[in-house]
């Protein structure tokens, strides 16, 4: 009785392992790098298909808006990737862009600048706000979450002094109390415009352009090459004599510069400067470049992986809008999302 | 067990503790086979032995970091076996560490009691008796000569050496009886030790037994009741200090014949690569004000192209130091300087040195010699980038290419370029960062233990790399803990201790006696 029971068992167990020698193909399949990390994408776009309200998934305008919703976040992560990777973080990339966005309104709408010096002022200004940062923690040794988070407090600071509060846009009041609506700028309906027949939003050939250059630098110029290794072994890489004080530098200058065009992008879409715009938006930011897949440990990730992670980003809330999921629940829903893909990419190391 | 009292003199008394049969193996290496030792109350007893004898492993065994051996060990007679180091802290066995384990921060009562902290009673152990624990802070601080201390600043603001004693008072209220001090005195000042000695003997006063580890002859026989010697994880003898004169404690501690094959050198010395004059460095966060501690005093060096010279040390010699000074990793140093190939070498980061020609091989390549998140072609051309990148554009074809031929130079058993070397073996992530080195083209190699943690058969890989190096006239300077190896490989021996050159040997002239005296000891014989 009891070796049948026994017999029966192994018989069992055999069986377990023929389905389990079954799953093998697939498994190892699943363990593909490239396979884990399009995973959680392919998962949200299944659950697009499956919650399509109105076939709305189905329609090409759907996806269009979706990348130019996401393209200002996006930006940002691009920045945000570079510094990253070099072991650092930098919160203040939200502020800057409220900062940058009402500086261009001040100067393109209020000044009346023409296009190309309005750009660089702001472009300027930008990249000197992360370049105060990068000095703060490359030569004044501060840790980057303490330098940034200064740096956020000072530009939002900064960006209601220059507007004095209020939104900076087309109407004006004039000294007798009534209100003047100045010309908007040509910029401003270049830049919000689509192209090839409505098909695709300006705003998202910007930030394919943002992913474009920062790709360009982390995988073929010397430059991205410092950035990995600093972030990588800091102790290692000095010693192998690479600059790691302007490799800081160059990263959180970047970043400013990114939040920049960002915040251009952000004022032409309102088509006013908010000093309260881009509030948060580092905090998506920073989900984007996570949950792509790069490591907030530094020394691992790259473009390709920002991009995937706009893409689940961005899809996620597409998805979510579509199917009028109230907001309240949106934001638990995101929550739980963020640390379910962060959690797989534990399981993937 | 009932003639156990502690009256009796301190020669015959039983012992605080008894280790015997102690084996160790840390994933099938063999680090100590057979050992025992004893330690009785009032006594100093000195464990020696080379670098990598085992004493490391001994006291960590004693003092419950490693629970896991064969053997056993009688505490007070009594068959034991500690299960933390906080368990054994708590039966009266107190390490004194060579890096403090204060916590910086937190205030020198709150250290001295952190983990048996003083309660309130009835409160269930969860309410500070703060006013206890100061009293008795206080009371153990005084008998350290500590009188003065403030016991609510934090441990931060106060030196190295009241450090030192605030580690012991802290030992005190909890009571312990047996003091562990490995190296204690590696980083005080002359009148520090002799405070420190003092303690020593106040301790032994008390019925204390302290054991006690040093790589220098002086403390060894100004301290030591009985001095134990291991060697290569083997127990070699034990015997009372008056009975084991210098030289005879020195050949237990080596004993051995030199028992491996190194290629002969056939290097043709050129002219003089590397001179050193007169370098001292401070310690980092030293300089200027307050105590100014000395990694390196006043060395001189000279190295010859085609020339191994080996710089022989025991750990807190400096000979690391050097290198890290001579390479710029410590910035500009205090006083004296270097020159490459007869030119004055301004001595400022270590990329300006990378870029004058030095190369420095540290003795932690994962800490600090690797990027290990990187592939392997883009660890070997970590510290040539700029060679690989003209106007600013990597040239992974090139890069690839240069890897290849070091992966065959150096028989790297990799599966590609791209491998990341956080998967390589220990041997060929060394054999990667030699061959990040030698891309460099560099005229000095500093190499630190080359052969750390590397098999037999890559071992001897290197010393073959190092032969050939030398013969296309690169210098190098060679740091070995391992003595066959450094007088196997070096022409020339110069033996360091306490920052200073104390000897130097041809390599005729070296004999493993010779440069171990010379590196525990102030002055050449």
């Amino acid at each position: 009785m009891r070796e049948t029971l026994e017999t029966q068992h192994e018989a069992e167990l055999a069986e377990v392992e023929r389905r389990r020698d079954g799953l093998k193909p697939l498994l190892n399949f699943l363990q593909r790098p490239w396979v884990r990390a399009l995973a959680p994408l392919v998962l949200v776009l299944i659950i697009g298909v499956v919650f399509n309200a109105h076939r709305a998934f189905y329609a090409w305008g759907t996806h269009r808006d979706m990348l130019r919703q996401v393209s200002v976040y996006g930006i940002l992560a691009c920045g945000l990737t570079l510094v990253i990777i070099t072991g650092g973080i930098d919160l203040s990339v939200g502020s800057l862009l409220g900062f940058t966005a009402v500086l261009f309104a001040q100067v393109s709408i209020h000044q009346a600048w023409p296009a190309l010096p309005a750009v660089l002022v702001v472009l300027v200004a930008g990249s000197a706000c992360g370049l105060v940062s990068g000095e703060l923690i490359s030569r004044f040794r501060m840790q980057p979450f303490i330098a940034t988070l200064a740096m956020m407090v000072f530009a939002r600071g900064l960006a209601k002094t220059i507007s004095g509060g209020e939104k900076v846009s087309q109407a004006v009041l004039l000294p007798d109390g009534s209100p003047k609506y100045l010309d908007l700028p040509r910029v401003f309906s270049v830049i919000d415009s689509k192209v090839l027949g409505g098909h695709l939003a300006v705003v998202s050939i910007i930030f394919f352009a943002c992913v474009a250059v920062c790709w360009v630098l982390l995988g073929k110029l010397r430059w991205g090459r410092y950035l990995y290794a600093t972030g990588g072994n800091e102790d290692s890489a000095r010693l192998s004599g690479i600059p790691i004080h302007r490799v800081k530098l160059l990263a959180y200058g970047l970043s400013g510069l990114m939040a920049a065009v960002a915040g251009i992008c952000q004022a032409v879409q309102e088509q006013q400067g908010d000093p309260e715009a881009g509030n948060g938006y580092e905090l998506t930011a920073i989900a984007i470049v996570v949950m792509g897949g790069t490591s907030l440990n530094g020394g691992r990730g790259g473009m390709l992986f920002t991009l995937l992670g706009a893409a689940i980003i961005g899809y996620l809330e597409k998805i979510l809008s579509i199917n009028a999921v109230p907001e309240a629940f949106r934001l638990m829903l995101t929550g739980g999302i963020v640390v379910a893909a962060v959690l797989f990419q534990k399981v993937r190391k | 067990m009932s003639a156990l009292s502690t009256s009796e003199p301190a020669g015959e008394a039983a012992p605080l503790l008894s280790m015997a049969g102690i084996s160790k193996a840390f994933s099938g290496v063999e680090v100590l086979r057979d050992v025992r030792f004893d330690l009785r109350p009032g006594e100093v007893h000195v464990l020696a032995g080379e670098n990598g004898a085992g004493k490391s492993t001994l006291i960590k065994i004693a003092a419950g970091v490693h629970s896991e051996y064969e053997g056993s060990i009688h505490l007070h007679g009594q068959l034991t076996r500690f299960t933390s180091p906080h368990d054994a802290a708590v039966r009266g066995i107190s390490v004194i560490h060579q890096e403090m384990s204060l916590i910086d921060a937190m205030s020198v009562v709150d250290n001295m009691f952190l983990g048996r902290e003083l309660s309130r009673p009835g409160s269930g152990g969860q309410w500070l008796d703060r006013a206890a624990q100061l009293r008795r802070a206080r009371q153990f601080c005084d008998q350290l000569g500590l009188g003065d201390i403030d016991l609510l600043r934090p441990v931060e603001d106060y030196s190295l050496s009241v450090k030192n004693r605030i580690e012991i008072a802290k030992a005190l209220a909890w009571s312990a009886r047996i003091f562990v001090m490995d190296e204690p005195t590696s980083a005080l000042s002359e009148p520090e030790v002799v405070r420190l000695f003092e303690i020593i003997g106040q301790l032994k006063a008390q019925g204390c037994g302290i054991i006690y580890i040093s790589h220098r002859m002086e403390e060894i026989y100004r301290l030591a009741t009985r001095i134990t010697v291991l060697r290569d994880g083997r127990y070699i003898g034990t015997e009372e200090a008056a009975r084991l004169p210098a030289p005879e404690l020195i050949r237990w501690m080596i004993g051995r014949e030199l028992k491996t094959h190194f290629p002969p050198r056939r290097a043709k010395l050129g002219a003089e690569r590397l001179r050193v004059e007169g370098l001292s460095l401070l310690a980092p966060g030293s300089t200027s004000t307050g105590s100014r501690r000395w990694l390196v005093r006043d060395v001189s060096l000279s190295v010859r192209a085609g020339e191994i010279v080996g710089l022989a040390g025991l750990q807190g010699s400096g000979n690391s130091d050097l290198f890290r000074g001579i390479f710029g990793a410590l910035g500009p140093p205090a006083q004296g300087r270097v020159l490459v190939d007869g030119q004055p070498f301004r001595v400022r980061s270590p990329r300006h040195s990378v870029r004058q020609g030095l190369a420095y091989l540290t003795s932690d390549r994962k800490g600090t010699g690797l990027v290990l998140s990187m592939d392997l072609a883009r660890n070997v051309t970590l510290a040539s980038v700029p060679a690989i990148s003209p106007g600013g554009w990597v040239q992974e074809s090139r890069e690839r290419r240069i890897a290849a031929e070091h992966t065959q130079a150096l028989s790297i058993r990799a599966t590609g370029p791209t491998q990341e070397v956080s998967t390589l073996s220990g041997g060929n992530q060394q054999k990667v960062a030699l061959a990040k080195w030698i891309e460099t083209r560099p005229r000095v190699l500093l190499l630190d233990e080359p052969t750390r943690g590397v098999d037999v058969g890559a071992k001897h890989e290197i010393y073959e790399l190092m032969n050939q190096w030398t013969e296309q006239g690169h210098a190098i300077v060679l740091i070995t803990s391992e003595m066959p190896e450094l007088l196997g490989l070096s022409d020339r021996i110069v033996a360091m201790h306490r920052g200073r050159v104390t000897a130097e040997f041809t390599r005729a002239e070296a004999t493993q006696e010779k440069v171990l005296e010379a590196a525990m000891a102030d002055s050449a014989p």
